[in-house]
């Protein structure tokens, strides 16, 4: 933790002493100044226009699609009505936010529990069993796909939404390891007047370390809304019943369906990209503090 | 800060202590501390530990779930060495990693760059803007691949003709289908964007300063300043993606994998490692084949690791070493 602390808040104070930024950048002469505003701009546009394409292309009628006008010529809102007539959107929305909610809340209770077992005490084996949870993070969810699929089959589970969340609930190496960094920067002394005071081991978990870390494991729970959002591989393998789809699994449906392997009526396919995409798109606006935070620490580690 | 000294911590150090109290609270924490662990502990021996011997067992037999397994010895790996779609699908995933990763480092360092640039407002709205792509659902990656580099009427190709150059069929060439998907790849480029943002804001100005007072040219201080401080986070992004980049599935698969019509489509050119081992696995129930080629991948990937950790130790610099 010492080595986080430091790499954060050690550059704070010099790079705040002068006005803005560090030196090399902040040309003097106009014309590479200009040429940096370009190239920056020219960036932000090539970011930004698919999310524009797609939107605009997805309220075209069929003929217009691919005419690559930012503004439609002609508007087809109806483009979304068919995809939910087309196929069980709705189903598939609700489906989404059940299994993310429950892949996030059971990821965030079962790592915040094993971090703090990691970070707060002393046992033998705790080292190697740490590195352990490290190791599995380097282990391509490959080699335990088919064993952990035949579990669910054996339990009668194959064919549910369970299996896109319970694993879940025995804690997620990543956030583990999160997770502990934030534990260990607590104060001990903290800890240490709690227990004086007659605390139980519980009770300084509980009102004591997730309290104060509650934007770790906000970033814990984002992080795995969108992991468990996006995931295809998954329901892919588990859900057979359309009904049960989610929605990155009920687009690849329908891309099958409509788009690649149907008529080509690529509205109707970008109205449903638009629908997968833009709950994702306004939870990042919302939280993207965390979401950048979480991204920022796991490079810090080093 | 006076309760420490009241009550010491009981760790290994502390043989002033009576020992009967000082063990007996010492197992009480460690007992405390393995229950907090239990979840991951159950988790590691039901889906980790298990599955991998599991899987081992699973990669001698022929088993197909519906009939018991058939013990078979060495034989899926002798097949899967043969397997003519194992190479190319390997070669394949190779190609895409050689292209995607450092590509990938290439365009983030410079996206970086250029955010440590401007004022932190500004840095903030264009790092949002840059993360949006990774927010995204690489389902919806995969549908835009098709559409923006589809031959004759997608963007990329109107957006190349318009400055005189006769854009490929990206989507169907089989030589341009990697290129087309890693240079939509790097659309999703921003995560790493804020990692190199972050490992640039942590370079110590001064630096630049003494560099600048030495006559340093802007190249310079980026080659002896910029890159040994913030290799770090260049060698962290290095094994990540490389480790991702091998086990590229979805876009690929969305756009190419799934529906019979798409099957020959791109004349197996986007056929990933995962993409043939999930076909082998839950599309032909060749369990027992997948589970080799699965290992295979495992040791795949821990050679590349290790080679890659050996040759960037030489250039990482460590703060404090």
């Amino acid at each position: 933790m010492s080595s986080v602390q430091t790499m954060t808040a050690a550059p704070n104070p010099t790079t705040a002493a002068p006005p803005r930024g560090p030196a090399p950048g902040r040309s003097r002469r106009p014309l590479s100044r200009i040429a940096f505003w370009v190239i920056l701009l020219g960036a932000s546009v090539i970011f930004l226009y698919p999310f524009l394409w797609l939107v605009s292309a997805s309220l075209k009628p069929r003929p217009e699609v691919f005419d690559n006008l930012l503004v439609p010529r002609r508007y087809a809102p109806g483009n979304y009505v068919e995809v939910w007539q087309a196929a069980p959107v709705l189903d598939w929305l609700v489906n989404s936010v059940t299994v993310s909610l429950a892949a996030a809340v059971t990821v965030t209770v079962s790592s915040s529990l094993v971090a703090f077992g990691f970070a707060h005490f002393r046992f033998p084996g705790r080292n190697v069993l740490f590195g352990l949870v490290l190791g599995t993070m380097m282990l391509p969810a490959a080699v335990t796909m088919i064993p952990v699929y035949l579990i669910w089959n054996g339990a009668g589970l194959a064919t549910t939404q369970v299996p896109l969340w319970a694993g879940n609930l025995f804690g997620s190496a990543f956030y583990i390891f999160l997770l502990r960094q934030f534990f260990l920067g607590l104060p001990r002394e903290l800890f240490e007047a709690a227990r004086v005071d007659g605390a139980s081991y519980w009770t300084m978990f509980w009102r004591i370390a997730v309290p104060l870390c509650k934007p770790a494991l906000i970033v814990t729970f984002v992080f795995e809304i969108q992991a468990s959002w996006s995931d295809l591989m998954r329901p892919l393998i588990y859900l057979r019943d359309p009904e049960l789809f989610t929605l990155p699994r009920g687009l690849k449906a329908i891309v099958d369906q409509f788009g690649q392997g149907g008529e080509a009526e690529w509205e109707i396919v970008l109205a449903g990209s638009v629908i997968t995409t833009l709950p994702m798109i306004i939870l990042f606006f919302i939280l993207q503090r965390y979401f950048v935070e979480g991204i920022a620490t796991q490079g810090r580690k080093g | 800060m006076s309760s420490i000294a009241v009550t010491p911590a009981p760790g290994p150090r502390t043989p002033a202590r009576p020992r009967g109290r000082a063990t007996g609270l010492r197992r009480r924490e460690a007992l405390a501390g393995y229950g907090f662990l239990s979840p991951w502990i159950i988790g590691f021996g039901v889906f980790m530990a298990g599955p991998m011997i599991a899987s081992f067992v699973l990669s001698l037999t022929d088993y197909d779930v519906l009939t018991s397994p058939d013990y078979v010895g060495w034989s899926n790996y002798q097949d899967l060495l043969a397997d003519p779609k194992v190479r190319m699908s390997l070669a394949n995933t190779l190609v895409f990693a050689m292209l995607q990763v450092p590509l990938t480092m290439m365009a983030a360092l410079g996206l970086a760059s250029l955010l440590a640039r401007v004022g932190r407002r500004s840095a903030g709205f264009f790092r949002t803007l840059f993360y949006l792509p990774v927010v995204t659902p690489k389902v919806a990656v995969g549908v835009l691949f098709l559409l923006l580099f589809n031959g004759q009427v997608g963007l990329i190709n109107s957006a190349l003709e318009w400055i005189g150059i006769d854009g490929p069929q990206w989507t169907t060439d089989a030589s341009w289908v990697k290129p087309g998907l890693v240079t939509m790849s790097l659309w999703s480029v921003g995560g790493t964007v804020v990692i190199y943002l972050a490992a640039l804001k942590n370079v110590p100005s001064e630096l630049y300063e003494a560099a600048a007072i030495d006559g340093a040219s802007a190249w310079q201080q980026f080659r002896n300043v910029t890159l040994p401080m913030i290799s770090g986070a260049l060698f962290f992004t290095f094994i990540v993606l490389t480790i991702a980049a091998l086990q590229v599935f979805d876009e690929a698969y969305t756009a190419f994998y799934g529906s019979r019509a798409a099957a020959s489509y791109s004349s197996d050119a986007a056929l990933f490692y995962l993409i043939y081992l999930f076909q082998q696995a839950f599309q032909f129930l060749h369990m027992g084949y997948a589970s080799a080629m699965a290992w295979l991948l495992f040791v795949v990937i821990v050679i590349i690791t290790i080679i890659q950790v050996r040759v960037s130790r030489r250039f990482v610099y460590y703060e404090g070493e």
